[in-house]
């Protein structure tokens, strides 16, 4: 106040640019601006550091302290005793022993390459149909790829599996036939019929007087009983996902269709199959799908659970792709119409392909869904990893183990599924924007 | 829904036409299992003993010698056999629907599984009884001082029948804890989460040999029933049910006649003075032409799989870490209960 | 000319009009979807009935009346080893409803809390509530379950170790409350001699607390006055239950639990199987309701916020009267979907030996009886019926809160 009685001050040159106050940049304003912009924020904050600190400063040496190397767990308990005097440490022996088990069964070992070649093959199948910058040619590999599998998952010749992809080409080109002949509803149904009599009656004897004659690509057998862990879950999964899309497409035309009795019919097995536990159809595959089955035919309990497993996921499948068809504005429908265009024409050139698209994301959660829930062959004996974890700890030696194999299983399944979900919400921000 | 099914009928028919997995039973089981090249076996998903996977997932154990012993004597080679593992609830139905040949899950032979669910028990392959195991610092002696505690028990067996028996006639209370195998009835046990674990005596010092501290937990006196367990069939394949029943009886006759997997091959190249030993061995007589089995089937069990003894002692038997004594489970003429009718 | 666009009806019918005539073609269809599934059930059944017949058993569902012979331990209607399959089933199925009312309750708050906080301004507690989210939302219900009760029932906290003078571990609040490896023990009502009376005096206080309200907001809209609710209703809620209770001479007395043998015995017992059911089933589902709220208050438009700032509303007030009202609309369909998938997931109960409907009925009667058929076709039923009652009674109350179009 010195100057306030004298001359005014007045400033004569710019003062130069200052730095922001220490307040306003840098860590310190991110911190107050994120961590301790209130009272109550400031609370929040402390409450989480200690919750962080709490759970961290369990788990971190707990993990990090563990063993790698032991043959038994009372051989690591030696071990962590002679270490650190107390046994608070974890045991990853376990995993360094049994890693291979716990991601393919008892896959035979000299086999193992089959597995890991057919699950490279699978990320190389589905990557056309989930990116489209993809090259559009592997599309041949996702076509080759059920097929690839069976043959290199359960060995045998390879004419089996040929053979029944030849039945497709046989239904494909039956069907183009008979269109031009008659109506598509009938195309549709002889070329079934044809297809069928040609699984049925011919790939059997054909691929055993191949096998014989021209023993190529025999592969060892592998029995399903052997197939487990891991693998046997991205099998289910991804068989059961697969075999239900077209059934759900099917069961979700049905449902919004005209023909009241195709819909009471979807309706009817779409609510039934929602309504009930996974578990209970788990259990009917394996104590009662073989009284509905005809007198002396026995299905390998894996099929019988991939059957059940795909009815299961076609009911929510079908929920997923009625989503997608309603989503669609009336106007394509009525365009479709307007153009001429027969129901299935103006399905198969306007509807679906817009539908699907919308879907995929709906689709991915599904299987996230489905992937999670093969766990729960465990209760109907299939050793997947969990069915594993509980073997292993039947053995003597790992008797009492049980956090290091729960984390491990959990660790898997979060990494398969948290990229999977990741990829279902960037497509699902790619498909908002794309309508704008 | 016809296309539903149409469509699975179709994906089911493209895998089977692939020759992947699925087989038909046939009603002469002998004749399947030939075609099939193998014998499928009912097992269970691991106690440590008796049924268990190692770390290469072979399959060891006493039950499973009796597998690979039918598997011997049908084709020669003790290998020749699936092993399906099998929980509590799902073992019945397996065999009935024809999934397996062959149930060998130490499984109780009862009245009601016996007549009313349809299968037939060839034998009895080892004489149990139900017990009790408690922690040593519990102070407990007997099962009649168990008043209000908490018993573990694996559901869906008869253990839990025979459980809720003993209680209610000796009227005391006590809380049944479920548990849904043996390995997690052990976690539990071992947890304290239950103060007695309960189940067939061998089971349970099974489970005991295999507990870092087998000393601190001690198995009560009291058997409180009769558990005969044993391998069974389905109803309705007399001829299937004869090969396995002699196939296990031929183990038992080798340990009473003195044959060992050691001596067998030679007293069958040499003979013997004992018109039964060589009866068995397949010297004399055409016993196993009769089962439509090749005549040396008891000489392939005895030599690659070993005797009922050989099988114990190796399996569970007092050398291992399970460390059973024989006592019902001695020869009859070490006064235990084990007897095979004989071989003529 | 009309001939030509309507077929002459003199003409007769021919039997291809069925498959070319849009008329008839739509019949044509279904008569022939009808035949085709009739005959797929007729196959399927005649299968199994060759095959019942072949394994020598029927199909029949008196063995529910049979004593079941099995202990079941935690009973919300009485039960022993000598009542019937039907009565075990029934012990199940309430079971099942316990395990999945609770769970439904608390994996809404989780949900809730979760899907709030996962939007706060706060970076380290938005970060925590997404690593909860995604942590559970992507590893099986299942893995969540057998951990949960693995924590549970490997506490150092064994009963026997509550015993003695120096024992171990104390009980809780004023050793009332008893936290063991095998459950969780705690204080239970006694109903004595008038206690309806004091319970019908809560629930009449609880509908004055109503009417109050209700008054209180009359009053207000008309006279502008304030009238301090808070303490009112609090008082309306103490005071006459607590006279009617001094006044019958305290008619309810609390059973405290104490150890007693080998066990807590007094109180009320929660089960660990139940515990970790509850909790793995309400965490599990209560990640995917979060991002239910979440994207539902997303949904909501920033105008909505701005409009309410404007006029200015606190944000916790605009939380409560603007966003989540609206928000509520767009959640409650997803949310229905999650309660039934929580019932639905009940069932894995049998991981942890907790005896819901899939473990006595589909379990341990199973089993004893060899009854698969019946067991399993009226265990499909019983969920059915639960799951669709559910929907039924969730898409009523959807329909009451659903934005009335005018």
């Amino acid at each position: 106040m010195k100057n306030s009685k004298s001359v005014a001050f007045v400033r004569e040159g710019m003062i130069d640019q200052q730095p922001a106050p220490a307040s306003q940049i840098g860590a310190v304003r991110w911190l107050k601006d994120n961590l301790f912009s209130s009272v109550l924020n400031s609370i929040l904050t402390i409450i989480s550091l200690l919750v962080i600190f709490w759970v961290l400063s369990g788990i971190v040496p707990w993990m990090f302290g563990g063993v790698w190397n032991a043959s038994s767990l009372s051989e690591c308990r030696d071990i962590l005793n002679e270490r650190y005097g107390n046994t608070h440490y974890a045991c990853w022996a376990v995993l360094t022993e049994r890693w291979q088990q716990l991601l393919f069964g008892f896959y035979p070992a000299e086999e193992i390459w089959r597995a890991v070649v057919a699950f490279v093959l699978m990320l190389v199948a589905i990557a056309p149909v989930l990116f489209e910058s993809v090259p559009r040619k592997l599309l041949w590999v996702t076509i080759a790829f059920p097929f690839l599998m069976v043959w290199l998952v359960w060995g045998g010749p390879i004419w089996g599996p040929l053979l029944v992809a030849l039945g497709f080409v046989l239904f494909y080109v039956s069907y183009v036939v008979l269109e031009r002949k008659s109506s598509t509803l009938l195309a549709l149904i002889g070329s079934l019929v044809i297809g069928l009599v040609w699984w049925m009656f011919c790939v059997g004897p054909l691929s055993e007087a191949l096998g014989s004659a021209l023993p190529i690509g025999d592969l060892e057998r592998v029995e399903s009983r052997v197939l487990g862990g891991f693998m046997i879950c991205v099998i289910i999964g991804l068989s059961g996902i697969a075999l239900s899309l077209p059934i759900g497409l099917i069961l979700a035309l049905g449902r919004q269709s005209n023909l009241w009795v195709v819909k009471a019919i979807c309706v009817g097995f779409i609510e039934f199959i929602r309504g009930v536990p996974l578990i209970t159809l788990l259990f009917t595959a394996s104590l009662l799908l073989n009284y509905f089955l005809p007198p002396g035919t026995a299905f390998d309990l894996t099929l019988r659970v991939i059957i059940m497993v795909t009815l299961f996921s076609s009911a929510y499948m079908a929920e997923v792709i009625r989503g997608g068809l309603a989503a669609l504005p009336k106007g394509q429908y009525e365009a479709a119409d307007a153009l001429g265009l027969d129901y299935w024409q103006s399905q198969r050139l306007i509807i679906m392909p817009q539908a699907l698209k919308i879907s995929i994301p709906g689709i991915v959660n599904t299987f996230i869904g489905l992937f999670k829930d093969t766990t729960l062959v465990m209760f109907i004996g299939i050793f997947d990893m969990l069915g594993l974890s509980n073997a292993i700890r039947a053995n003597s030696a790992w008797n009492g183990i049980n956090w290091e194999l729960y984390i491990f299983i959990g660790l898997v399944f979060w990494i398969c599924c948290f990229s999977m979900s990741q990829y279902s919400q960037w497509l699902e921000r790619k498909l908002r924007t794309g309508h704008h | 829904m016809n296309k539903t099914a149409f469509v699975s009928a179709l994906a089911a028919a493209g895998l089977v036409a692939t020759g992947a997995m699925a087989q038909s039973s046939g009603s002469a089981t002998l004749a399947a299992v030939q075609e099939h090249g193998a014998v499928k076996c009912g097992v269970n998903t691991g106690t440590p003993g008796f049924a268990a996977p190692d770390a290469d997932g072979v399959w060891k154990g006493f039950d499973i010698d009796f597998c690979r012993a039918v598997a011997a004597a049908v084709f020669g080679d003790p290998e020749k056999v699936e092993y399906t593992p099998l929980t509590s609830a799902t073992r019945f139905t397996a065999l009935s629907s024809g999934e397996i040949d062959l149930l060998a899950r130490n499984t109780t032979w009862t009245f009601s599984r016996d007549v009313d669910l349809k299968l037939d028990f060839v034998g009895v392959n080892y004489y149990d009884g139900q017990g009790f195991m408690v922690p040593k610092d519990l102070g407990v002696s007997s099962a009649k001082e168990l008043e209000g505690a908490t018993v573990c028990i694996e559901t869906g067996t008869t253990t839990e029948l025979n459980l809720a028996d003993f209680f209610r006639i000796n009227e005391l209370d006590y809380e049944p804890v479920p548990v849904e195998s043996f390995t997690e009835a052990q976690n539990q046990f071992l947890a304290g989460a239950c103060d007695v674990y309960t189940t067939d005596a061998s089971a349970l010092a099974a489970a005991r040999s295999a507990f870092e501290t087998p000393g601190d937990y001690v198995v009560l006196p009291e058997i409180i029933s009769k558990e005969p367990l044993g391998p069974l069939v389905r109803h309705g394949d007399s001829e299937w049910a004869d090969i396995v029943r002699w196939s296990f009886n031929a183990m038992v006759a080798a340990e009473e006649l003195g044959v060992t997997s050691a001596n067998a091959a030679e007293m069958a190249e040499n003979g013997t003075n004992s018109p039964e030993i060589n009866r068995l061995l397949g010297r004399e007589g055409e016993l196993g032409a009769m089962l439509g089995l090749p005549n040396d089937f008891a000489l392939n069990i005895i030599t690659k799989v070993g005797n009922y003894g050989e099988s114990f002692e190796a399996n569970i038997g007092e050398s291992t870490t399970i460390g059973l004594a024989r006592g019902l489970n001695a020869q009859w003429t070490d006064g235990g209960l084990i007897y095979s009718p004989p071989f003529r | 000319m009309t001939t030509m666009i309507d077929p002459p009806k003199a003409a007769g019918f021919h039997i291809s009009q069925l498959l070319y005539d849009t008329r008839y073609r739509s019949m044509t269809i279904q008569v022939i979807v009808f035949l085709l599934v009739m005959g797929l059930g007729a196959y399927l059944l005649n299968n199994t009935i060759i095959n019942l017949a072949a394994a020598d058993k029927d199909i029949d569902f008196g063995f529910l009346g049979n004593r079941a012979g099995y202990d079941i331990n935690q009973l919300l209607i009485p039960y022993s080893s000598d009542s019937t399959h039907w009565r075990a089933t029934i012990v199940g199925l309430l079971n099942t409803l316990l395990v999945a009312f609770l769970g439904c309750i608390l994996a809404t708050i989780i949900g809730v809390v979760a899907g709030v906080l996962r939007l706060s301004k706060n970076w380290l507690t938005a970060k925590i509530m997404s690593f909860y989210v995604e942590s559970f939302r992507n590893i099986p219900v299942l893995l969540w379950i057998l951990a949960f009760f693995a924590v549970l029932s490997e506490m150092d906290r064994k009963p026997r170790s509550f015993r003695g003078e120096d024992a171990v571990n104390n009980m809780w609040l004023w050793d009332s409350v008893a936290v063991t490896n095998r459950g969780t023990y705690i204080p239970a009502p006694i109903w004595g001699d008038g206690s309806a009376l004091v319970v019908i005096t809560f629930l009449l206080s609880l509908l004055g607390i109503w009417a109050y309200g209700k008054w209180s907001h009359r009053r207000f809209e008309a006279t502008g006055q304030i009238l301090p609710n808070f303490w009112y209703k609090l008082g309306i809620f103490i005071v006459p239950s607590l006279a009617v209770f001094f006044l019958l001479g305290r008619p309810i007395a609390l059973s405290i639990p104490e150890i007693k043998g080998f066990n807590f015995s007094g109180g009320l017992h929660i089960r660990n199987s139940l515990l970790a059911l509850w909790l793995a089933l309400s965490f599990y589902t209560g990640s995917f309701i979060a991002e239910i709220v979440r994207s539902g208050i997303l949904a909501i438009s920033k105008g909505q916020t701005e409009a309410a700032a404007a006029l200015g509303l606190r944000p916790s007030r605009t939380m409560n009267l603007v966003i989540l009202p609206q928000a509520l609309r767009i959640i409650i369909p997803p949310l229905i979907s999650q309660y039934l998938n929580l019932t639905k997931n009940s069932s894995l109960a049998l991981a942890v030996g907790y005896m819901d409907l899939r473990s006595t009925l589909g379990g341990t009667t199973l089993n004893t009886t060899g009854r698969e058929l019946e067991c399993m076709l009226l265990m499909m039923m019983v969920y059915l019926a639960v799951s669709l009652t559910i929907s039924t009674f969730m898409n009523v109350y959807n329909n009451s809160v659903k934005l009335k179009e005018r």
